[in-house]
C-alpha cells in the first residue's frame, strides 16, 4: 500500500505543480457558481439543490479530464516502464493513481463547500440533504473517476483517454434520461445502472446501502479492468 | 546469492509474425559486466525488458537472482536496478525529488534513502543540479539522473540499455568508469551498438543478430574467431595506372580482397584483405618492389571487433 500512497503523493504534486490543476478548480469553479447562484438569486431559495442536480453532468466531463492524463501520459512517456520495473504491484500503480485523482476531486469539492456556507448565511440549511449531496458527489466522483483511470489505461493518447472516459461516463448519466422511452421490461435494468438515480436519493439526505454498493462496484470493476489492461502487456 | 545472477534459457519473443528475440540462452555471473550487441531492432530492449519483468517471454525461461522473471517478478524487481532506452524520467519534478520518489517506491527507510542519494548523488556528480528540474537538464545529466536511480538500493544487478548514448565524450569516459566500479562486486549487463564501448568496459560480449544470439565470449575470444587480417597500402606506380596496381596485388597468394580507396595526390591507395593467419607484408613488399613502384606506406592491423561484429551480423541477415 506504501507504494500507491507513494504515487498518490506524486499525482498531486503534479496536478498542482502544472496548470492542469488550476485550470480544471477554475472551469469548474465558474460553471457551478454561475448555477448555483443563478438559482440564490433568481429563485430566491435557500438551498443547495441547484448546485447538486447539476453535478451528475457536470463531473461526467469535469472528471474524465482530471483523469486523462494518469496513465495515458505514462505511457505516452515510457517513464511507464520505469514506474513498473521498479518493485510495485501493478494494481498499487492504478488504485495509487486513482488516490491522486480523487485528491484532486476532494480538493475541488471541498471549495464548493463555500455554498453551503453562503446558505447558511441566508436561511437555514437543510443539513441532511447537505452532507448526503457532498457525500453524494464524491461517491459519484469516485466512479467517474474510476472510469477515467481505466480510459486512461487503454490509450497513450491523452485526449483519446478523455473522449473514451467522458463517453463511458455519460452513458451512464444518460441512462436515467432514457428509462422513458425504453420497453417496460428493461427499465428497472437502465435505472439500476443510472448514475444518477443512485445520486438522487442521496443528494435527498437518503444514504441507502444499495446506492453505496453501486458506486462502489464501479470503481472496483472499473479499476480492476484497468489493472488488467496494464498487466495485458505482460500477455503471451 | 547464487553465483549465477542471471539463467537465460531457451528465451523467445514472438510480436505478431515477428520473432523479436529467438531461442536465446546465456548466463551471467557474478562480478561481470556483459556488453549486449547487436544492431539497431536486433531484440537487445526486448530481452531486456523481459529480464526486467516489463514485458513476459512467449517461451523458454529466464531467472534472475534466482527468481523466475514471471511467477516471482516482485522479488526479482527488489533485486534490480534498471535504466530503459531514452531515459523516461518525470520531467517535472526536480532530481532531487526524484529520487526521493524512488527511493520510497522501493521502501528504502528514510534514514538509509538520504545517505544512499547523498552517496550516488555524488558519485553520479549530480549535487550541482540536484534542485533542477529534470526536464530542464541536459541529456548528460538526465541519464546520469537515471543511472543514480537504478543504483540507489545498491542492486545486485544493473541492467542499462545504451547507458552512454547522447553524452559527450567527457561523460561517456566517466560514465564508463562508473559502470567498470559498480561491476567489480555487482553483475551488470549494458546493451550498446558503440564498438569501443564494450571494448572499454565489459568483461563479456553477447552478440544478437534478429534475435538470435550470434557470438558470447570474452573480447579476446571474439576477435580470436575472426581469422585473418588487413593491410593498408599507399603505392607511387611511376605512370602504372590503378588499376593494374589492384590486379597484381590482387594476385597475391593468400588476398581475397583487394580494394582502392582514396588516396594521396600521384598515389594509389588499396585495402586488402587476407583470410589466413600469415604476415603477408613482406610479400607486399616484394611485389611492389620488383615493380619498380615506390612503397610509401604498409600497414597491418588484426580483426577489429568490428570486423567480427559486422561479420557475425551481416552473415545472419543474409541467411534469412
Amino acid at each position: 500500500m506504501n507504494a500507491a500512497l507513494t504515487i498518490a503523493k506524486r499525482e498531486i504534486r503534479t496536478y498542482f505543480n502544472s496548470p492542469i490543476a488550476y485550470i480544471v478548480v477554475t472551469v469548474f469553479m465558474l460553471l457551478a457558481g454561475y448555477l448555483f447562484f443563478g438559482s440564490l438569486f433568481i429563485e430566491r431559495q435557500a438551498e443547495l439543490r441547484a448546485y447538486f442536480n447539476l453535478m451528475p453532468l457536470l463531473l461526467s466531463f469535469i472528471v474524465p479530464a482530471m483523469a486523462m492524463r494518469l496513465v495515458a501520459e505514462e505511457k505516452g512517456s515510457g517513464s511507464l516502464e520505469m514506474l513498473i520495473t521498479m518493485p510495485v504491484r501493478d494494481w498499487q500503480v492504478i488504485v495509487g493513481k486513482f488516490l491522486g485523482g480523487m485528491t484532486l476531486l476532494a480538493t475541488l469539492v471541498g471549495l464548493t463547500l463555500c455554498y453551503a456556507v453562503t446558505v447558511m448565511l441566508v436561511g437555514p440549511l437543510d443539513k441532511g440533504p447537505a452532507i448526503g449531496g457532498y457525500v453524494g458527489v464524491l461517491l459519484m466522483g469516485g466512479a467517474y473517476m474510476a472510469i477515467g483511470v481505466m480510459a486512461s489505461t487503454f490509450t497513450r493518447n491523452q485526449i483519446v483517454a478523455f473522449i473514451i472516459g467522458f463517453a463511458i461516463s455519460f452513458a451512464l448519466f444518460l441512462f436515467y434520461r432514457l428509462v422513458q422511452f425504453t420497453p417496460e421490461s428493461l427499465q428497472p435494468l437502465l435505472s439500476y445502472l443510472s448514475i444518477e438515480s443512485h445520486f438522487e436519493s442521496i443528494s435527498r439526505g437518503v444514504i441507502d446501502s444499495r446506492d453505496v454498493v453501486y458506486y462502489l462496484s464501479v470503481m472496483v470493476v472499473s479499476l480492476v479492468i484497468a489493472t488488467v489492461t496494464l498487466e495485458s502487456r505482460k500477455w503471451k | 546469492m547464487p553465483e549465477l545472477m542471471i539463467q537465460v534459457e531457451n528465451l523467445t519473443k514472438v510480436y505478431g509474425a515477428t520473432r523479436a528475440v529467438d531461442d536465446v540462452t546465456f548466463n551471467v555471473r557474478k562480478g561481470e559486466v556483459l556488453g549486449f550487441l547487436g544492431p539497431n531492432g536486433a531484440g537487445k530492449s526486448t530481452t531486456m525488458k523481459i529480464l526486467t519483468c516489463f514485458l513476459a517471454p512467449t517461451g523458454g525461461r529466464a531467472k534472475v537472482a534466482g527468481f523466475d522473471v514471471f511467477d516471482n517478478s516482485l522479488e526479482v524487481r527488489k533485486h534490480l536496478g534498471y535504466l530503459p532506452e531514452d531515459t523516461p524520467l518525470y520531467k517535472d519534478m526536480t532530481v532531487l525529488e526524484y529520487l526521493q520518489f524512488a527511493a520510497a517506491m522501493r521502501g528504502m527507510a528514510s534514514d538509509r534513502s538520504q545517505k544512499r542519494i547523498k552517496e550516488i548523488g555524488g558519485r553520479c556528480g549530480l549535487h550541482e543540479v540536484a534542485g533542477k528540474l529534470i526536464g530542464e537538464l541536459s541529456r548528460g545529466y538526465r541519464q546520469r539522473a537515471g543511472l543514480a536511480q537504478a543504483m540507489l538500493d545498491d542492486p545486485d544487478i544493473l541492467i542499462l540499455d545504451e547507458p552512454t548514448s547522447g553524452l559527450d565524450p567527457n561523460q561517456i569516459v566517466e560514465i564508463r568508469k562508473l559502470i567498470k566500479e559498480v561491476g567489480k562486486e555487482k553483475t551488470v549487463i549494458l546493451s550498446t551498438h558503440i564498438l569501443p564501448e564494450v571494448q572499454a568496459t565489459c568483461s563479456r560480449i553477447l552478440i544478437i543478430s534478429s534475435g538470435k544470439l550470434v557470438a558470447d565470449g570474452t573480447p579476446d575470444d571474439l576477435r580470436a574467431r575472426e581469422k585473418g587480417s588487413r593491410y593498408r597500402l599507399v603505392v607511387e606506380a611511376n605512370g602504372a595506372t590503378q588499376d593494374a596496381v589492384k590486379a597484381r596485388l590482387g594476385s597475391i597468394k593468400g588476398v581475397s580482397r583487394c580494394e582502392t580507396t582514396l588516396g594521396e595526390d600521384g598515389a594509389h591507395s588499396f585495402t586488402l584483405d587476407a583470410a589466413g593467419d600469415d604476415d603477408l607484408r613482406k610479400v607486399l613488399f616484394r611485389a611492389v618492389v620488383d615493380n619498380k613502384w615506390t612503397l610509401l606506406e604498409l600497414h597491418r592491423e588484426a580483426a577489429s571487433l568490428e570486423t567480427v561484429f559486422r561479420h557475425l551480423t551481416t552473415q545472419e541477415e543474409s541467411k534469412s
